[in-house]
């Protein structure tokens, strides 16, 4: 018998039903977008637009056109790219993590999450392909048969895991999330009453019928996956860590990178979450299943990360001078007191000093709070990148080659390409699929309910009345 | 193979009844086809008798497959095809070749069990299901009882249904087009029908 802790809040109120949960995810995709959606698609197809624009004239004339120079060879390009894998990590950090710890309150917020994760991954790998300079080569580092004799790649370098832990981790997430999306798709395919609906969900849904066996093999399937890939979250930041600490430039070179990037990940991660689910809750009023507790949960999980990357700046701080090494020392002194001392600082604002207010149960249970302060960190983690990689580089061993990095209109614009591409996804998955997993809700309805809940009886095995047909001995196994 | 035409269907509301009535049903001798759920109920595959899913075993299988092709992969093309001396390392340096190799592990057990798992359950995007009420997908519980394969009578099996406190219960014949209706059979009816039609297989009753 499942015993629900006393202390915890039910996952869904409002005394829904299962039928309950059916219409209120399934009626936004089957009825017209409401205002809101046209007016945010909007804003963000023009972003896509104007961004595109940018980016073809990028493209078209090559990367001299952003802001970089013979010292900072790096900059927006891999601080997106880093910022956009950090915020993917939350997705399958609630999917496949909280699946294994047997978090019940994941199962109305995962499928956004999960989406958001396909999505931002989408928008990471848009950068190492156009930071190449000539994205129509994206094919060279797979290890491909070449009339170089072959020459293949250099499975030693790190951008090169890079390459295989970003393609695994988005292929994964994808099937992850579809394998999710089946049972739903059917439930919508089955409440459709025009052709065209029952048609696409109908190609969507795979046939499936939610037979025992079928859902035997699908739960055994989710649970392995959610095996595979909570090592390969880990994984990829600390892969995409390994693109810096691998290299012997001073604020680059340190052991620490990884724990630190996969909690920074995680972090941004949740934030984004936040974001995204304050609004979508807002616009399909799905107050009754991303409850205050929901949310109070996600704000927790940022104070503890936010605590954790708070503790890798000081550790970073304190092994440059603990190392004896002065151009490690020279590295953190000047990230903090340098030109680029504001964005040290607002790293360190929003990062390690915002969250803390989260502290407060009247902060963490405002939804106000929450969206500003979930901005905030998304802000501070940006420039967590934007110093590490520009603020090592600017500065290097040769005093006569320093510079300093000022992004261009192109910087800014392929920036906001990305978030055009993130938004326009995103709406468009809300509008044309379910943004909760309805089937893992309906399960935990039952046990979690407000109605349940409260009565908290224990369902007694009432003796079955006593048989009236003769009973035959099954012969073979079903 | 050729698929039986003439079935019991019984409802359940709840999830608990449907346990103890699949119980009660394998109790009195009756073989269930199979029951249909909206979400997976836990301990339901008990209920009806099925062993353990074999789809781990299917995961470790590609996994294995594909940590041998990544070393093999790797240790030949930097090893033996193209040695290079890059840094003074060795040409096969292990350490390195974790990352790739620990990536296309996932990524073979991922695909190779998911693959395995549409193919075992006939999932596929031209499939179409041959639904025994369509509520199975909503907010009911639906158990499939094939007169055929039983050797009780039909009256006999409803009285099992109505002891296993079933909500409804009725009869469920499909048709031989039903049966075999191949995926453009299915197209072409729904945009010649319409949904109200054959093409909602299982018309709420």
């Amino acid at each position: 018998m499942q015993i629900v802790s006393e202390v915890r809040e039910p996952l869904v109120i409002g005394g829904k039903t299962i039928k309950d949960v059916t219409n209120d995810i399934s009626r936004p995709i089957e009825a017209a977008p409401p205002r809101d959606w046209f007016a945010a698609m909007f804003v963000s197809v023009l972003l896509l637009g104007t961004g595109g624009y940018f980016l073809g004239d990028m493209l078209w004339n090559g990367i001299g056109r952003w802001g970089l120079n013979k010292t900072v060879q790096w900059a927006w390009d891999i601080t997106n790219f880093v910022w956009w894998v950090g915020i993917g990590h939350a997705g399958t950090l609630i999917s496949a993590v909280l699946l294994l710890f047997r978090q019940k309150w994941r199962t109305s917020i995962n499928r956004a999450a999960e989406a958001m994760t396909i999505f931002a991954v989408i928008c990471a790998a848009f950068w190492p392909v156009v930071h190449m300079g000539r994205p129509w080569l994206v094919y060279w580092p797979l290890p491909l048969p070449n009339t170089y004799g072959s020459l293949w790649v250099n499975f030693n370098s790190p951008l090169l895991w890079d390459v295989f832990a970003i393609s695994t981790y988005f292929s994964v997430s994808l099937v992850f999330w579809y394998i999710g999306l089946i049972p739903d798709f059917a439930t919508i395919r089955d409440r459709a009453t025009t052709k065209w609906p029952k048609l696409m969900y109908g190609l969507l849904s795979f046939g499936w019928t939610g037979g025992a066996r079928t859902w035997m093999h699908y739960e055994s399937v989710s649970l392995i996956l959610a095996g595979l890939s909570t090592p390969l979250v880990l994984s990829v930041h600390t892969i995409v860590s390994f693109d810096f600490a691998t290299s012997v430039i001073p604020g680059w070179h340190t052991t620490i990178f990884p724990p630190y990037f996969v909690a920074g990940a995680i972090f941004s991660g949740f934030a984004m979450v936040l974001t995204l689910m304050l609004v979508t809750r807002k616009v399909y009023r799905l107050e009754s299943y991303i409850t205050m507790e929901h949310i109070e949960m996600m704000n927790i999980i940022i104070i503890v990360t936010g605590s954790i990357v708070g503790i890798a700046y000081t550790t970073e701080f304190f092994i440059a001078w603990y190392s004896g090494v002065e151009y490690e020392q020279y590295a953190f002194i000047n990230r903090a007191t340098g030109p680029y001392w504001w964005s040290y600082w607002a790293m360190m604002t929003c990062n390690v000093i915002s969250p803390q207010l989260f502290w407060f149960k009247p902060i963490r249970t405002s939804l106000v709070w929450t969206f500003v302060l979930s901005i905030v960190v998304n802000i501070g983690m940006w420039f967590e990148r934007f110093v590490i990689i520009v603020t090592s580089l600017h500065r290097d061993y040769l005093p006569s080659s320093w510079a300093y990095f000022t992004p261009t209109m192109w910087d800014i614009m392929c920036y906001a390409f990305t978030f055009g591409l993130f938004f326009t996804l995103f709406f468009m998955f809300a509008k044309f699929f379910p943004v909760i997993n309805m089937a893992e809700v309906k399960a935990v309805l039952k046990e979690s309910s407000s109605k349940n809940y409260r009565a908290r009886r224990t369902i007694t095995e009432e003796p079955l009345p006593p048989l009236t047909v003769p009973v035959v001995e099954e012969k073979t196994a079903h | 193979m050729e698929k039986n035409k003439h079935f019991l269907v019984g409802i359940f509301g709840d999830q608990d009844d449907l346990l103890h009535g699949v119980e009660h049903i394998r109790h009195a001798g009756v073989k269930i086809h199979e029951a249909y759920t909206p979400f997976p109920v836990h301990g339901l595959e008990h209920a009806l008798g099925y062993t353990r899913s074999w789809m781990p075993r299917a995961a470790f299988v590609f996994g294995f497959l594909g940590i041998c092709s990544a070393i093999t992969m790797q240790t030949w093309m930097m090893g033996i095809d193209w040695p290079m001396i890059i840094g003074g390392k060795s040409y096969v340096a292990v350490p390195d070749f974790v990352p790739v190799s620990f990536e296309m592990t996932v990524l073979f057990a991922a695909f190779g069990m998911v693959g395995t798992f549409l193919v075992t359950n006939d999932l596929k995007p031209y499939g179409v299901p041959r639904i025994f009420d369509i509520r199975s997908t909503d907010d009911k519980h639906v158990v499939a009882i094939d007169l055929a394969n039983n050797t009780l009578s039909e009256e006999q099996i409803a009285q099992v249904l109505k002891e296993a406190h079933v909500e409804e219960y009725y009869r469920k014949d499909f048709t031989d087009e039903e049966n075999e209706g191949g995926f453009w059979k299915y197209v072409v009816d729904l945009f010649t029908n319409g949904v109200t039609r054959s093409s909602r297989i299982a018309n709420h009753r």
